[in-house]
């Protein structure tokens, strides 16, 4: 605690309090307050830092020599981070919840309410309930740094700002910009925060806290220094300064949230119902109702899950994805050589060049080389567009980027990533070549149906041949399924685990085998959704029945946003290996025959115009199922449960055979991989709630009508009948 | 006596640079750094290259950018290598390259640099367009005025004429002629019909065209994308003429006599944009690292005329000063890279190697010798494949060095002339 070293400590009136990590002392009438957390890299706010923050505001109010205060983080890069989701994860009812928001209400409220200014001094991030006790400060001086960003994330975790963001948040920056910050959870950089009036000053990082004790002196003082003041534009005067435009806003709100979550997701309407109560009833009601809705939010089963998630994935990146007691050497990638500039090979170039790696990439000619170099351009592009990098970024990570019809420049690579055809023949031949033109480099490949090990058959050093199964699109897929197999070493295995992470990629690492873990599961699911089609079911039933479930899209849209020349390679692979719960139905076998390519060649179960808009479901479609163009009505929930049960089970036999490594690795692997809805946890999450014997009652039921396609895992017979659960105890990780 | 007297030979790894386009056409989106860092990126990853051990980065340009002008620091900036990598630019007109390479050179010899870049970069459509003296005049009064009525009144106080711009023009600030005026007037001097001209450039076409298309020129080339669509790259040089005849380019009129000139736009070099660089190391940290010497820096030389006189024939003088550095007669020497900024410029060098009068003008007593046309330009030159004044040099070493690589050969010597009477000359030996 060096900030109350020396001869402060000594004064009175300091406060040094090493447990919490909060100490204060006073220069010249301005109270230094500093937030610097013992054992954590960031500050959070939990209940035990409360009542010392509350006993600094009761000493800044009563001493006299006080005039003004600073309160500043002793972390590198990093103010506060929001509340401590531990304890948040540890409510046990919405009253409990309630209190919790209550006290980080009259905390702020007591912030906000002394009579001596204080400063808030931010650099580094400001988020959630971090953000909140800087809304509460009269003043606020941000840095102008990257690692600045101020947001109120708390929807993610299904919950809704819980100290007065709620209200505090419009009344400083508007009610639609609010509306935005808190239901997008939106990332604000400390110059956008500034245009916008979240913060009143922009400084260099070495001057922060000189500017902000000269302020805060200053503001003591009483006077009021000559600021930017945020001026109302004529959409908002209309929109925000009265009680109609307000209703128009917040009806336009719930409007949008309802069409995004379908009903799945509480928290933001709780965050709207909040903001508005506020407006209507006077700021007092909308602390009651904002403190309400987070006790009920803290307790309900969405957030729960939604909190579920976080530490596993939390939990994940410290994994390094090796079995317990093995220890490895990670290498870091310094250069990385990809084969194939096709989709996926621009797709991860553009990930790599983002992350410093220098890319060389080759392919057979110069024209597919430049195909690719454009799909890369185009996406940084869009970033550039959307001022997430500047121009010089963008032309630096373009210019990482190499391209060759030979294996020049691959002599120094350390990875080689092939994204080419999915041919075993072709695979064995790009892999002998990058063993003699990347002499150190780890082989991996990117193939979404053939076993790694067949792969590695072809390899004069199978140690180092591994899977790395990025998802379409690259640069927007969280995912990266790193596929093993028993020959690949461990410190193969750390290297790529730990590249995939430098790419910003949650990475999970499964045991080879047919599909793997992502695409096995999906299997069954598509295939059953395409039998409901072949006994008559509409596309659009299908597809809505599974996107009211949560998914982002139904598995129809699926097949043709993936491509069903895709799913035509996959196919038969799987049924060879499955047999009969991954045969595929009879309509996508025709759709196939028919050379319908889906999204890409605009021709596929839905009907695209020439600019790639998709228009509506192809009824020709139905000629070519075994019912013709007769359809009938399914009732929505037997179309759920004859989609997503084959797929809890299909889970359930991979954490049987190994497969994955745990419940928590297939739940990530679901939500990050195929959108696995978040609110439900992932399906072993899911199957937990609905419990085992329940699932095993339905599918055996449904196994009574299709024999052979439903036949329960024996470890979900065997969980049933025991009762168990594969997450232990509700509410906390694996 | 060789160039290095200190035992530490300079090898040249390799050469890479971007195909040489016409000004205007397609590169004209590029600026020079850009081109630059095109072959540096290029450079680094096709070589292997650990970018932190780079030592140095020197670049040549000729038309500067006001706005950069330092462009070998910019092209250091790459992501490539660590911001710490120093970078300066050199001029020495159309061997500015040259400069570049023989500075990394001398500072690899020394002992100051085991790594070094060297390298060029022009671009002639994006040439800065200056205001005339008068607009300059008032536009810095006015940006000093007090007040807005000051200001209007010294705005006021320009003239139609101030508004007409300067663009740079290719021609001696000491004599005022034009390099084209230059090689007409050699071509007169020296007696160079029309005819001898054309067929130089006819044969320099045929060459580059073979060269092309065989992949022996396009091998030192990378791709570059073409804005403003991107949806091609350009992989090699779009200034060659394969289909052109003697009829053709006998049939074009004089571009600067217009009356008595036998210089035309088909056997002069043309206006063209691009970058090269070449990766130099010295001989013993190439050997730790296990790289292959393309060739050695054996010896070079500068030398200069009176500008007045004959202002490309400086290589006259370097050659034999370079040829006696490295030990070496011009019979020695197995390939011979001679820049072609003019037909009438090559064919008066490579009379003036035969003279003794110019040999003695060096200071030496007999000839420097017979250029063998076998040997010369096998794959063309700047005539044909293009000219970008400031990247020209790493061209000619690079494709010296492979043509020596490919054809299993020793000795190899290149030339360049250059704007204000001087002369370049360089001897490379493989191993």
């Amino acid at each position: 605690m060096t900030h109350a070293a020396g001869d402060a400590r000594s004064e009175p009136r300091v406060v040094h309090d090493a447990e919490v990590g909060v100490t204060m002392h006073v220069e010249d009438g301005v109270a230094i307050i500093v937030y610097d957390q013992p054992g954590s890299p960031v500050n959070t706010l939990n209940t035990r830092v409360g009542p010392v923050f509350d006993r600094i505001f009761g000493t800044i109010e009563s001493d006299p020599t006080i005039t003004s205060a600073v309160l500043l983080s002793g972390k590198v890069d990093s103010w506060i981070a929001g509340a401590d989701i531990d304890e948040l994860a540890n409510v046990a009812t919405a009253a409990q919840g309630e209190a919790l928001s209550r006290g980080g209400q009259r905390l702020l409220d007591k912030l906000a309410a002394l009579a001596k200014p204080v400063v808030a001094a931010i650099h580094g991030a400001a988020l959630g309930g971090g953000l909140e006790v800087a809304l509460a400060c009269p003043h606020r001086i941000a840095t102008e740094h990257p690692k600045t960003i101020l947001a109120l994330p708390e929807v993610q975790l299904g919950l809704i700002p819980g100290a007065g963001g709620t209200q505090r948040l419009p009344r400083i920056v508007g009610l639609q910009v609010a509306l935005d910050m808190i239901l997008a959870s939106k990332n604000i950089r400390a110059k956008k925060a500034y245009q916008m009036g979240l913060v009143h000053e922009l400084v260099h990082p070495s001057i922060l806290r000189t500017v902000a004790v000269q302020r805060a002196r200053q503001l003591g003082r009483g006077e009021q220094p000559t600021l930017r003041v945020r001026k109302h534009g004529a959409a908002q005067f209309l929109l925000e300064d009265n009680a109609l435009g307000r209703r128009l806003v917040f009806k336009q709100a719930r409007e949008t949230v309802l069409a995004k979550t379908k009903g799945n997701y509480p928290a933001p309407l709780a965050a709207i119902d909040a903001m508005q109560r506020g407006y209507t009833d006077g700021i007092r009601a909308g602390f009651d109702e904002e403190a309400l809705r987070f006790g009920e939010l803290t307790n309900s089963d969405v957030s729960k899950q939604l909190v579920y998630l976080f530490f596993a994935t939390t939990a994940l990146k410290r994994d390094s994805g090796l079995a317990h007691g093995v220890a490895a050497t990670a290498t870091p990638v310094r250069k990385l050589g990809i084969l194939g500039a096709g989709f996926m090979g621009a797709g991860i170039a553009t990930v790599a060049v983002q992350h410093g790696s220098l890319v060389r990439i080759r392919d057979a000619s110069l024209d597919r080389i430049s195909s690719g170099w454009r799909a890369v351009r185009d996406i940084l592009r869009e970033r550039l567009k959307r001022k997430q990098i500047t121009r010089l970024q963008m032309d630096d990570m373009l210019a990482q980027l190499g391209g060759t019809t030979d294996y020049s420049g691959f002599a120094n690579t350390d990875l080689v990533i092939e994204a080419v055809f999915e041919d075993l023949a072709v695979k064995h031949q790009v892999l002998r070549e990058t063993e003699t033109a990347a002499p150190n480099a780890i082989f991996a490949s990117n193939t979404s149906t053939i076993p790694i090990r067949d792969i590695a058959t072809a390899s004069s050093r199978p140690d180092r041949v591994v899977g790395m199964h990025f998802f379409s699109p690259v640069h927007k897929m969280p995912l990266l399924e790193v596929i093993v197999t028993p020959e690949t070493s461990a410190d193969t295995t750390a290297t790529v685990v730990q590249y995939g992470r430098t790419l910003g990629k949650t990475v999970i690492v499964v045991r080879d085998g047919p599909g793997f873990y992502v695409n096995r599961i999906l299997a069954p699911y598509i295939n059953e959704s395409g039998k409901l089609l072949d006994q008559g079911a509409a596309i659009g039933a299908v597809d809505s029945a599974l996107t009211q479930f949560g998914f982002p899209v139904g598995p129809i849209t699926l097949l043709d946003e993936v491509g069903l020349d895709i799913a035509a390679k996959s196919g038969p692979i799987m049924a060879a290996a499955f047999g009969e719960r991954m045969q595929r139905s009879i309509t996508l076998t025709r759709v196939i025959e028919s050379g319908r390519l889906g999204r890409k060649s605009k021709r596929g179960f839905y009907k695209y115009d020439d600019a790639g808009k998709r228009l509506g479901v192809d009824e020709d479609i139905y000629l070519l199922t075994p019912t013709l163009g007769a359809r009938r009505q399914f009732d929505p929930e037997e179309i759920r449960q004859r989609a997503v049960l084959p797929m809890l089970n299909e889970a359930v036999r991979c954490l049987e055979e190994g497969i994955i490594r745990s419940a928590r690795d297939g739940d990530i692997g679901a939500v990050f991989g195929i959108g696995f809805p978040p609110f439900r946890g992932g399906p072993f999450r899911y199957l937990d709630s609905l419990g085992a014997a329940v699932v095993v009652r339905q599918l055996d039921a449904l196994n009574a009508l299709h024999p052979g396609r439903f036949e329960a895992a024996a470890l979900l017979r065997s969980m049933a009948a025991s009762g168990t659960r594969f997450h232990p105890i509700a509410g906390s990780p694996a | 006596m060789p160039t290095f007297g200190n035992g530490r030979r300079v090898a040249i790894i390799a050469g890479v640079r971007t195909p040489f386009a016409r000004s205007g056409t397609a590169l004209k989106d590029y600026t020079a750094i850009e081109l630059g860092r095109f072959a540096v990126a290029e450079l680094v990853q096709r070589t292997n290259l650990d970018g932190a051990s780079v030592d140095l980065l020197v670049f040549g340009t000729v038309v500067q950018s006001v706005i950069a002008p330092n462009i070998a620091r910019e092209i250091a900036l790459l992501p490539h290598f660590p911001k710490t990598l120093q970078a300066y630019t050199v001029g020495r007109a159309c061997a500015s390259a040259n400069q570049a390479i023989t500075d990394a050179a001398d500072q690899i010899a020394l002992g100051h640099a085991d790594i070094a870049i060297a390298g060029g970069a022009e671009s002639l459509t994006q040439v800065p367009i200056l205001h005339s003296r008068g607009m300059s005049d008032v536009l810095v009064a006015a940006s000093k005025a007090k007040s807005m009525s000051q200001r209007v009144a010294t705005l006021a106080r320009l003239r139609p004429k101030d508004f007409v711009p300067i663009t740079p023009a290719i021609a001696e600030p000491s004599t005022g002629e034009s390099m084209g005026q230059s090689a007409d007037k050699m071509a007169k001097l020296n007696g160079i019909s029309r005819e001898a001209q054309d067929r130089y450039a006819l044969g320099s076409h045929q060459k580059a065209a073979a060269g092309t298309a065989d992949g022996r020129l396009t091998a030192e080339i990378v791709p570059v994308p073409l804005p403003p669509k991107f949806t091609q790259m350009l992989a090699s040089d779009n200034g060659i003429r394969s289909d052109t005849s003697y009829e053709q380019l006998a049939a074009l009129k004089p571009a600067f006599d217009r009356q008595y000139g036998s210089v035309t736009a088909g056997n002069a070099s043309p206006l063209t944009d691009g970058g090269s660089a070449v990766l130099l190391m010295s001989e013993e940290r190439a050997k730790a690292l296990g790289y292959t010497p393309l060739a050695y820096i054996k010896s070079y030389a500068y030398a200069a005329v009176d500008p007045a006189e004959q202002l490309l024939q400086a290589p006259v003088l370097a050659a034999p000063i370079a040829l006696s550095r490295a030990g070496l007669s011009l019979r020695d020497i197995d390939l011979v890279e001679m820049h072609e900024a003019f037909a009438a410029q090559v064919l008066s060098n490579i009379q003036g190697l035969a003279s003794v009068e110019w040999a003695r003008r060096a200071g030496f007593s007999v000839a420097t010798g017979e250029i063998d046309p076998e040997r010369l330009n096998v794959m063309g030159g700047s005539l044909s494949i293009g000219h970008p004044f400031g990247a020209t040099g790493g061209r000619v070493l690079t494709t010296l060095c492979n043509e020596l690589a490919r054809r299993d050969q020793q000795f190899g010597m290149l030339t360049v002339c250059a704007a204000g009477g001087m002369g370049h000359a360089m001897i490379v030996e493989r191993a």
